[in-house]
């Protein structure tokens, strides 16, 4: 074992804390499995995929992405890809605005029903999204928006995930009450000091919000599912809802292929913001 | 209050000087702030909240105007709809198995990680890697696969791939909640963290064994965080649907055995247009949600410890 090998001679090994790495390791292990699988089945040739336990293919076989690269129902990955960023950036622009604003109010304005006005936003927090579903769907449908992007996108706009609302207040109240009253008494009025010193103060929550935003929606499915029905309209979480139904087993490859090409932005984007998420998944925990 | 490099964990507010502001003003000015969102909360979560309480008392295919029928919708699904009632206990015993499950191995692994010198913040971010993507068509196309006939766990256990059999499809569904204990583990682990150390000090000095400690201290400092990740992964798990919807491909067999709640309501209301049923339906799962919450913050005051009681 390294661990013994590398050790100082005089420092006797603490076998705990060994067993507890070890312990790590093999749940990491377990709980890498699947996309190990995921990653592995993307390149298998479509014989291998359930024929054994063999992680590793025989061969690369790189035609999976290929055919994955051509798309589904005649629409190119490109366009799904495409459709998929539309709804996910329409998102974390909508959620960024609508929910700082809120938030500003909510965390520094003084106004009439500010109380009982809070305590309904954090009850929304809890709301199951199915109790306003169907009038939503038939709202839009109304307007004729159904099987466009407007259902998607619109919501966001107007702060309807206060979640977030609650994110960014937490935050905004523990930022020093006398940057404003410098800026008042430089002449600032509320939009200016919202604009000049609080949001830009504010950059970490935002960060937070456009991150889980993005991901959250680009997860999404079951909002897409009821709302677009044009295979062109289609995003990439869709268009592998259609290899659900198909479950001849030569599509097995494709298929994963495109789950890969489907999880490649969130792994990404985990990668580079990782401290982000995890403390904005850590502080959302904590009565700050 | 605030841990180390943590940009996103709010401080404590300084309390601030009562204002001495133009106050018409500044109201005029939060109204502007808050028309976004006031927008939102009445078009787009109270109207729809009033308006399906009307069409849960209707009869409404989108096309044609709503009818009214009283309490026919209730009334057929709670005595005469066999499937609602397996969709109520199928939700019901997933939401049983996979919470604990979930949450015991979040504060395991928490544990474990607490007073880790090296690694932490690998294994931290590795063990929350999966909560960010198992909610994705992609993870659970990979579940599917993994539990089917032929499958990993098929290799392994020799049982068949339980998503075709009634008694353990939706084993397989909860297993994938499981898997994202990773959110829930974070949150355990900043709680951790804020326990003082000297409460440790304190209890050591005065003889307390390792398991004493952890009875004494952990647990009652821990039980807010414990009590608020076990309301929010409850109403999440009333909410499932996607690996449902993948594992079964969207018809929540075999047997009805993964017809969880949101699964059926999509069936009646959007797949068989029976708009008022699916109304009465949603409606039923905010009360009872509603309720599961109620009966937690209730119990809540039995066990939850609040250190800072009336410090905000």
């Amino acid at each position: 074992m390294t661990t013994a090998s590398t050790a100082v001679p005089r420092k006797p090994i603490r076998w705990g804390r060994v067993a507890v790495h070890l312990g790590c390791l093999a749940a990491l292990l377990v709980m890498l499995y699947p996309l190990a699988w995921l990653l592995a089945t993307s390149l298998k040739p479509a014989n291998e995929v359930i024929a054994s336990l063999n992680l590793l293919p025989s061969h690369l076989e790189w035609s999976n992405y290929k055919t994955a690269f051509e798309g589904v129902n005649d629409v190119s990955i490109w366009r799904l890809l495409g459709n998929s960023l539309l709804i996910a950036g329409g998102a974390v622009l909508g959620n960024v605005i609508s929910c700082s604003l809120a938030a500003y109010a909510f965390a520094r304005l003084r106004f009439r029903m500010r109380g009982p006005l809070f305590a309904f936003m954090i009850a929304t927090i809890m709301l199951p999204h199915h109790a306003v579903l169907i009038p939503q769907y038939i709202i839009f449908n109304k307007l004729g928006l159904v099987n466009t992007y407007w259902p998607l996108i619109l919501p966001k706009f107007l702060a309807t995930e206060a979640f977030f609302v609650f994110l960014i207040v937490q935050f905004m109240r523990g930022l020093p009450r006398e940057l404003e009253e410098a800026a008042r008494i430089d002449g600032c009025g509320p939009f200016r000091s919202f604009y000049k010193v609080i949001l830009p103060l504010t950059r970490p929550a935002l960060i937070t919000t456009a991150i889980f935003t993005f991901i959250w929606t680009w997860n999404d499915f079951f909002t897409q599912l009821i709302y677009l029905f044009d295979p062109d309209k289609f995003t990439l979480t869709l268009a592998l809802r259609s290899f659900v139904d198909a479950s001849s087993q030569s599509a097995f490859g494709p298929m994963f292929a495109m789950s890969v090409i489907a999880l490649l932005p969130i792994v990404l984007f985990f990668l580079a913001f990782q401290r982000f998420l995890v403390e904005g998944m850590a502080s959302s925990g904590l009565k700050g | 209050m605030t841990t180390t490099q943590t940009p996103a964990v709010p401080v404590p507010a300084t309390t601030a000087p009562p204002g001495k502001r133009p106050k018409r003003q500044r109201e005029g000015a939060a109204w502007v702030f808050l028309s976004p969102w006031v927008l939102g909360a009445t078009v787009l979560t109270l109207l729809p909240m009033a308006v399906s309480l009307y069409l849960s008392f209707t009869d409404y295919d989108l096309f044609n105007a709503p009818r009214w029928v009283g309490l026919r919708n209730y009334t057929q699904m709670f005595t005469e709809d066999p499937r609602y009632w397996r969709s109520v206990t199928t939700t019901l015993t997933y939401v049983v198995i996979a919470v604990p499950l979930q949450l015991a191995l979040a504060l395991v692994v928490a544990l474990a990680l607490k007073n880790m010198r090296r690694g932490k913040g690998f294994y931290r971010s590795a063990f929350y890697a999966p909560s960010l993507l198992g909610a994705s068509m992609s993870i659970a196309l990979v579940w599917r696969a993994l539990f089917n006939d032929g499958g990993t766990v098929d290799h392994l256990t020799g049982s068949g791939g339980w998503i075709n059999k009634p008694g353990w499809a939706l084993l397989a569904v909860a297993l994938l909640t499981v898997w994202q204990f990773g959110a829930p583990m974070v949150i355990f682990l900043a709680g951790l963290q804020q326990i003082p150390a000297e409460l440790y000090e304190a209890a050591a000095v005065d003889g307390a064994g390792k398991w004493r400690q952890f009875v004494s201290v952990t647990v009652p400092m821990l039980s807010p965080v414990l009590f608020f990740n076990l309301v929010l992964q409850t109403i999440q798990a009333f909410q499932v649907f996607t690996p449902a919807f993948a594992v079964s491909a969207g018809k929540g067999g075999p047997a009805d055995s993964t017809l969880v709640y949101t699964l059926y309501l999509y069936d009646r209301g959007f797949v068989a247009s029976h708009m008022g049923y699916a109304s009465a339906m949603a409606w039923v799962l905010l009360i009872v949600i509603g309720a599961v919450t109620a009966v937690l913050f209730r119990t809540s005051r039995s066990w939850v410890f609040y250190a800072s009681e009336g410090d905000r």
